[in-house]
């Protein structure tokens, strides 16, 4: 269920019918009772200097496909091809050595840094872990990367503690940045950092990206932000992705009544267009994905729901347009 | 809109600390809020927008929070000088508070129903069986289906968005003059935003109550709000109409965060804005604009005094020296 990115480049990442599957264990003998199926059949390729955005609600299971596709998460079935290599079924030591390529940066940059270890230490971790460089050619790297991402270099002695939440997350992407990966997953990298602060994150991302030549997955439930960073977007809902298209075409057209159920909610900071616009208010709340619907997962909210979608899984479909769409009526 | 102010306050101070370290929260602020009217408060964090609200209900454990001076006049009581036993009339009753986080702030081990009925026996006198049907007409109110089965439920079996339907509930026993909300849709996704947005304009015109709804959303503010003041370093930095806000901010500060704003419908620029460095530690009474650090426009007068709010138009002010007749700010310098 590959499908080809629009840009020329050559594709870095490809994933192919992912699924991730966590047990409930209940009961006296941990007998498992249930299954959440937190990503349930999920397909997607990313094109070597391109910015895929992925959006949706909490519990969608955007972090969790964030987290499988660097084998964070160990993935219940699919595949996930790095440049051409399936790390799904990877061995430990053959993993170990794909990791430098493949890196993340956390949501929460209070938790995602160690307060007992300098700042200096921590982006020198990656490299004292898979790189060759020791003693003051390292330090001298250590330098270069804070210097990257808009850091003192002489703050390399200081502890977390004595950083901002912005300057906590540039630490994160300089050591994100230590081993020169080619693939970087951003997992809601400006959610805890106020207004003033995201814009210099997400400009900092993106001079990092030019310069560097990486590749994003860009994981937020901030719409207005992923289309201004992102090239191409897919939109989850309940494990699934409903909607994957260019970042014009969604945001100009959303197709699946889910992506145009959140585009609309989204309050847009102009009081005499909120006056006039129409909000689509979706009923009640996302299902548990223990139990999601029957047919089609967005069916028990949708404004336009009938009884083939109980008893039918859309297909995942492309438009004439180019883009991918799940859902039986979108033209 | 030209009504009385059902809650007025003035020159509010309020420090944290001991005798050798204080961080000024709340720095003079003064406003009013008219019958019916919902004012938007908007500000990031540590700009002193909850502990302004939370000050005005003496909500603040004393020590460390201490009121410094100002006044807060609610049904012609100054809140700042009442005793314990009439301020807890008014929380509650007259000024209803919804908290940010929905997840923390109902007890867990007590159910909906009766997290719901307390107010109604404490503050109303209501019988266990009127309180039990005022709760369910509550919980009806607020759109949360079978309210009667689900004052049985404890929190844990609501999910985030029908919490804080609860909060809101809860907060709307007594029929309030005034709703306190101190950002009661962050915590919450999108589409649950949307429908508790929903649900509050409409309670708000049925109920006729004044709504403070506190915010760091700019979007949010820009639905819902008839006034917004903007808070930077623990003060007011301007105060406007909402259409008056969005179509000429005046401060240098608010028209810096509506141009970091990536938009959703319009064109999308290269890079977005930034604002340079950090807002201000707020650990001396300031002497200066507390945005001056930060500012494109700063000037040597920004750096000695700080400015006062002064009237760009009527119901228009900015705490901005240039905001002053004669000087460049609104011709877009």
């Amino acid at each position: 269920m590959a499908f080809d990115s629009p840009k020329a480049g050559e594709t870095l990442v490809r994933v192919a019918d992912l699924k991730v599957h966590f047990p409930i264990h209940a009961g006296l003998i941990r007998r498992q009772v249930g299954t959440v199926r937190a990503v349930d059949g999920v397909s997607f390729d990313v094109a070597r200097g391109e910015t895929l955005g992925l959006v949706g609600e909490s519990g969608c299971g955007k972090s969790t496909t964030g987290r499988a596709v660097l084998r964070l998460v160990d993935a219940t079935a699919g595949r996930i091809e790095m440049a051409g290599t399936d790390i799904a079924s990877l061995g430990s030591e053959a993993l170990r050595r794909m990791r430098p390529r493949m890196q993340m940066i956390f949501q929460d940059p209070h938790a995602s840094l160690n307060p007992r270890m300098t700042v200096g230490s921590i982006v020198a971790e990656p490299l004292s872990e898979h790189g060759t460089l020791r003693g003051s050619a390292r330090q001298r790297r250590v330098e270069e990367l804070l210097d990257a991402v808009g850091l003192n270099p002489s703050f390399a002695n200081r502890y977390p503690h004595e950083f901002s939440g912005g300057q906590r997350q540039r630490i994160g992407i300089a050591r994100a940045l230590a081993l020169d990966p080619d693939f970087i997953v951003c997992d809601e990298p400006i959610a805890a950092l106020d207004v003033s602060i995201q814009a210099q994150v997400v400009n900092l991302l993106e001079e990092l990206q030019e310069r560097l030549g990486l590749t994003y997955l860009f994981i937020s439930h901030d719409l207005s932000m992923v289309r201004h960073i992102a090239d191409r977007v897919a939109v989850m809902y309940l494990g699934k992705i409903v909607e994957l298209a260019d970042r014009e075409a969604l945001y100009g057209a959303p197709k699946h009544p889910y992506t145009q159920a959140l585009l609309s909610a989204v309050p847009i900071p102009n009081p005499k267009v909120e006056a006039t616009r129409r909000h689509i208010i979706l009923k009640g709340d996302v299902p548990s994905p223990a139990n999601p619907p029957s047919g089609c997962r967005f069916r028990t909210r949708c404004p336009i729901a009938e009884a083939r979608c109980a008893a039918e899984e859309p297909a995942w479909r492309k438009l004439d347009d180019g883009r991918h769409v799940a859902c039986h009526f979108a033209t | 809109m030209n009504s009385a102010p059902v809650l007025e306050v003035q020159g509010l101070k309020t420090v944290f600390g001991t005798r050798d370290f204080a961080v000024h929260a709340v720095n003079d602020v003064s406003f009013s809020l008219r019958e019916g009217e919902l004012l938007g408060v908007v500000g990031e964090s540590g700009s002193g927008k909850s502990v302004t609200m939370m000050s005005l209900l003496r909500l603040l454990p004393s020590p460390p929070a201490r009121i410094e001076s100002g006044r807060v006049m609610f049904e012609g009581q100054d809140l700042v000088r009442l005793d314990d036993a009439s301020l807890r009339e008014v929380r509650g009753r007259g000024i209803g508070f919804v908290f940010q986080d929905p997840m923390t702030s109902l007890n867990p081990v007590f159910t909906v129903g009766f997290q719901l009925m307390e107010p109604l026996r404490t503050h109303l006198g209501f019988d266990r069986k009127a309180a039990r049907r005022r709760a369910a007409e509550l919980l009806a109110l607020v759109g949360i289906p079978s309210p009667e089965a689900r004052l049985d439920d404890y929190p844990h079996q609501f999910s985030g968005g029908m919490r804080q339907r609860v909060m809101i509930a809860i907060a709307l026993a007594c029929n309030p003059k005034v709703l306190i909300a101190d950002e009661p849709t962050t915590a919450l996704d999108v589409t649950i935003q949307a429908q508790i947005l929903e649900l509050v304009k409409d309670l708000r015109h049925k109920l006729g109550m004044a709504v403070v709804w506190i915010t760091h959303d700019l979007g949010v503010v820009a639905g819902i709000a008839d006034r917004v003041m903007v808070m930077y370093g623990g003060q007011v930095v301007e105060s406007a109409g909402v259409d008056a806000l969005y179509e000429n901010p005046t401060h240098p500060y608010t028209r810096a965060l509506m141009a970091t704003l990536p938009s959703l419908d319009g064109t999308r620029r290269d890079r977005l804005m930034t604002i340079a460095g950090q807002p201000p530690l707020l650990t001396a009474p300031p002497a200066a604009c507390p945005f001056a650090p930060r500012c494109a426009h700063v000037h040597d007068r920004c750096r000695m005094a700080n400015p006062p709010l002064i009237e760009v138009a009527p119901g228009h002010a900015a705490a901005c020296w240039l905001a002053a007749p004669g000087e460049g700010v609104q011709n877009g310098v």
